[in-house]
């Protein structure tokens, strides 16, 4: 399977990027692992006229720390946040499911800003990304702006990112003893269904990924816990249209939904 | 586009369209065919290469992104005729049936072993799910990993 002819432009800088993007406009799709974007552009699902790769822009694939953040270049790849000693000290259950994601090969390449941006709704990491309250840090010609973990992913594959900007980073707020526990696709290892919880101060926060059009952050399962886990667990798709497919129907979806929610909570201790 | 890279050692420049991947770089153009290629969509990893140090999988990798990097291939790993320990264990412990999926299978254990030098069973295990062999040969597969690590 080979592509539709495309250009490919290696940028070498966030400004270069971003003057790309605004002068192709739709026309352009950023590359960076490329393990989202090149399999559908072989599937031909994906026909960008211009690719430009951001995967050697310096300064994207570091990881620091930021009082009580850890803050996470976009090109970090999945290998390097599960392997990080300043990840595993500061949110070790984001290092945890970096470990989940594929395989050896796929987590060498695959990188956090482009699995955040592909928002593919059985994706591992937008589950914690929800649940640990992180930051989106994106930029556009225009300049910087941070987006909630909350207001980010719409719908399937659709996020609040604008066209013409790109993921620099992600702010994750430091927690203790966070799980995350997925029920995998057998053969592709993605979610089925995904549940992070972590605890807080007022409770706990739990984001579900793999059951609807996108991850969401289910508040409804927050409010309800008071320390019994089934009780909480059983609203853990209220309000939400359960997504149904030749992996798992929407009820056994839903089902799912409440076990991995009531292990997750039980699994907090 | 061209594009320089080192391969096996040995530097090669090369004029590539764009939509050429690596898998099909490697193979058609420096002809080096133990890179195989299954699925095409990086999930079976009869593709895997080491590329700066890390096993990738090359079919979804476009040729130009290895622009300016280290690639290993399967062919590169013996040295002075020698066979690679894993090579000479998949040999010895019968790690391939039709052999369609080994170089694969050589690579990723390659990382495998640099990253954890004595693993355990299941961690092998593991550390394969993102290659498969349709002879279903897994056992000896595993087999052969383990035998490399306790040689070395």
């Amino acid at each position: 399977m080979i592509p539709a002819k495309f250009e490919y432009i290696k940028a070498s800088s966030v400004s270069e990027a971003l003057g790309l993007l605004d002068k192709h406009g739709d026309e352009a799709q950023l590359l960076s692992g490329g393990h989202s974007l090149i399999p559908t552009m072989k599937l031909r699902l994906n026909q960008p006229k211009v690719v430009v790769d951001i995967g050697k822009i310096p300064g994207l694939n570091s990881i620091s720390e930021d009082g009580s953040n850890v803050v996470i270049g976009a090109n970090c790849t999945h290998h390097q946040i599960a392997t990080s000693s300043v990840v595993q000290g500061g949110v070790n259950v984001l290092a945890q499911t970096a470990k989940e994601i594929g395989d050896i090969q796929v987590r060498n390449k695959g990188t956090i800003g482009g699995s955040l941006a592909h928002a593919d709704p059985a994706a591992d990491y937008p589950a914690v990304i929800l649940a640990s309250g992180a930051k989106i840090e994106v930029e556009g010609s225009g300049g910087k702006r941070t987006i909630d973990a909350t207001d980010f992913f719409l719908g399937i594959f659709e996020t609040a990112l604008e066209s013409n900007e790109m993921i620099t980073a992600v702010h994750v707020p430091k927690s203790s003893g966070g799980v995350y526990l997925k029920f995998s696709q057998p053969a592709s290892r993605f979610a089925v269904v995904g549940c992070a919880a972590i605890k807080n101060d007022s409770g706990v926060s739990v984001g579900l990924t793999g059951v609807a059009g996108c991850a969401y952050r289910a508040s409804a399962v927050e409010s309800a816990y008071n320390g019994d886990a089934k009780a909480a667990a059983a609203h853990a798709v209220d309000g939400v249209e359960v997504m149904g497919d030749n992996f798992a129907s929407s009820k056994y979806r839903a089902h799912l939904a409440k076990v991995f929610t009531e292990r997750a909570l039980n699994a907090l201790g | 586009m061209k594009i320089n890279l080192k391969v096996n050692g040995k530097d090669h420049t090369s004029d590539v369209e764009p939509m050429m991947s690596l898998a099909a770089y490697l193979r058609e153009v420096l002809l080096l065919t133990g890179t195989h290629v299954g699925c095409d969509t990086s999930s079976c990893g009869a593709c895997t290469i080491k590329m700066d140090g890390k096993a990738v999988k090359s079919c979804t990798i476009l040729a130009v992104q290895a622009d300016g990097c280290d690639i290993t291939t399967i062919e590169g790993l013996s040295q002075n005729g020698e066979m690679h320990p894993l090579q000479a264990s998949f040999k010895e412990n019968h790690g391939l049936q039709c052999g369609f999926c080994t170089p694969g299978m050589i690579m990723t254990a390659e990382n495998l072993l640099s990253e954890n030098p004595n693993p355990t069973e299941e961690e092998i295990r593991h550390g394969l799910e993102g290659n498969f062999c349709r002879c279903t040969g897994y056992h000896n597969i595993v087999k052969s990993i383990q035998h490399a690590a306790e040689s070395n």
